[in-house]
């Protein structure tokens, strides 16, 4: 399989992130103030593009609303089952593809085939077979997820040291054994990685989706709503707000968890955990 | 355990690495194998470990022909970094081949406890490999290799990335083991001072390709070896000269 575009796990040292957050907020300040200067300076009409204070206002507001924290809740609903799907299904063949040469073989026309087809491109076909329902949104969420997980997978596997692996034969364990004593913790902080930048493509699948299908309850059909209406603009970006902070919360959460659970590989070993 | 090899040879593809290698180890045995670096002395020790099949040749262990890994084997290789489990902490490393004696967990942990005891480590098995020192990392290589009680001991170069003063100690735990234990020991080793010091017996390799046995030694010293003492006596210095011309003779042999 392709190696390219693999993420490998690991994250800058701790005194380039701290410079990197005092970067970031300045930044996250500048881009604020543009956007909350030209939504006041009457250049364009402020139903096109409303200040960005009254964008996080209306941002902050929804969080009280009861029916869109329900829209908010099933689009992460449909996110989770999706993603659980497809780290289901992808960490099991991944295994069996890395180890099994002769399935690769047999399995890589196929894979390379399906991989470059935009996800997004395939939800009018799947709403026609499965309708517009919750069905639909996990089937695409589960389809563009499986990949970045399939192939860290893989690459993981790939990667296991052969020496760590032949001290286990060494005390008399058999192929079983290494598979899920040696290779799998070795292959886990990968896998890890490759369920982050699918929790990412997950939640643009999840919103797309609903964007596109327009009925039922999520944060993209509010979008969607709310670009129908007269004022909308407001809504719609408070929507992306909302969007955009959900997935920083998920990245954040999961990065959290891979430091805590693996420390030893060698980009955070130095940092004394 | 008595290990016998006949005629063993190695090859990978047109390379021949070991040729005709024949070599008896008696059981209890602390045997050295020196040889330039590229010798195949880790081949050697690979094929006696069951991990990779002879082409040429066969290895016996107490009479059975080795097709897989022996049972009552264990391996210490050089790189603990490598083949320590940084996921494992250094009690569960150490417990970890015992999984196949069908011991209950207690039981498996108050064994790796002990043995790292023995290793001079108790205290340390809650905490995880690479929060270890490179000569601990390797003390705890060893206890995993003893706590099974093997009968045969494979060490490829297992002090090569150490410094001096902690490989000396090492030396003296390895003696001390083998003293107690008894097992029989393949202990591979660039370092002439260090087979002199360690063996029973020493064997040099010529080098590569087709390394066969160019010098089969036995060492006896007087007294309990110690490492200020033993490396003074006129007899150690004798053997060192003589293994070291055996490994210098070897570079220069001619190939073929």
């Amino acid at each position: 399989m392709r190696r390219e575009g693999v993420n490998r796990p690991g994250r800058p040292t701790r005194l380039r992130r701290r410079q990197e957050y005092g970067l970031g907020l300045l930044g996250v300040v500048l881009a604020f103030g543009v956007c909350e200067i030209v939504g006041r300076a009457g250049l364009v009409r402020r139903s096109y593009l409303p200040p960005a204070s009254e964008v996080l206002a209306r941002a902050a507001e929804l969080a009280g609303d009861r029916s869109f924290l329900d829209g908010v809740g099933a689009t992460l609903w449909a996110w989770a089952l999706g993603l659980g799907l497809a780290v289901v299904i992808a960490v099991p063949v991944g295994l069996l593809l890395g180890s099994l040469p002769v399935v690769d073989s047999a399995v890589r026309v196929i894979v390379e085939f399906l991989r470059p087809l935009p996800s997004v491109a395939l939800i009018p076909l799947v709403s026609l077979l499965l309708g517009t329902g919750t069905e639909t949104e996990v089937a695409l969420i589960t389809y563009a997820s499986v990949w970045p997980v399939l192939f860290n997978t893989i690459y993981g596997l790939g990667e296991t040291d052969p020496l760590a692996k032949d001290t286990l034969r060494a005390f008399g364990f058999g192929r079983p054994s290494v598979l899920l004593r040696v290779e799998l913790p070795a292959t886990a902080p990968f896998i890890a990685a490759g369920i982050r930048i699918s929790a990412a493509i997950a939640l643009i699948l999840a919103v797309a989706t609903e964007l596109l299908s327009g009925f039922g309850e999520g944060l993209g059909i509010f979008m969607a709503q709310a670009s129908l209406a007269t004022d909308g603009t407001r809504d719609v970006l408070a929507g992306v707000v909302w969007a955009g902070a959900l997935g920083l919360v998920i990245n954040g959460v999961l990065v959290w968890c891979e430091r805590r659970l693996f420390p030893w590989t060698p980009e955070r070993r130095g940092s004394g955990a | 355990m008595t290990l016998r090899l006949d005629a063993l040879g190695q090859r990978y593809g047109d390379h021949l690495v070991l040729h005709g290698i024949d070599l008896t180890v008696p059981d209890g045995q602390l045997l050295c194998v020196v040889g330039p670096s590229g010798c195949g002395k880790s081949t050697l020790l690979r094929t006696v470990a069951g991990l990779q099949p002879a082409s040429e040749g066969t290895v016996t262990v107490d009479g059975t022909p080795v097709t897989g890994v022996p049972d009552q084997l264990a391996v210490v290789f050089q790189d603990y970094g490598r083949s320590l489990f940084p996921w494992l902490t250094v009690r569960d490393n150490v417990a970890l081949p015992l999984r196949r004696r069908g011991l209950a967990r207690a039981e498996r942990r108050a064994e790796a406890e002990r043995i790292l005891e023995r290793v001079g480590l108790d205290g340390a098995g809650c905490r995880h490999p690479w929060q270890l020192s490179g000569g601990m990392q390797q003390r705890v290589a060893i206890a995993r290799a003893l706590v099974c009680r093997p009968s045969l001991l494979l060490m490829d170069e297992p002090f090569g990335s150490l410094d001096a003063q902690t490989r000396e100690d090492l030396e003296d735990l390895l003696l001390e083991v083998h003293r107690t234990d008894g097992a029989t020991i393949v202990f591979v080793t660039h370092d002439i001072d260090e087979s002199v010091y360690v063996g029973d017996r020493v064997v040099v390799l010529s080098p590569g390709p087709g390394s066969r046995v160019v010098l089969d030694l036995p060492v006896q010293l007087p007294g309990k070896r110690d490492q200020i003492g033993t490396r003074g006596l006129p007899e150690f210095v004798e053997l060192r000269a003589e293994v070291g011309r055996a490994v210098r003779g070897a570079q220069g042999y001619p190939t073929g």
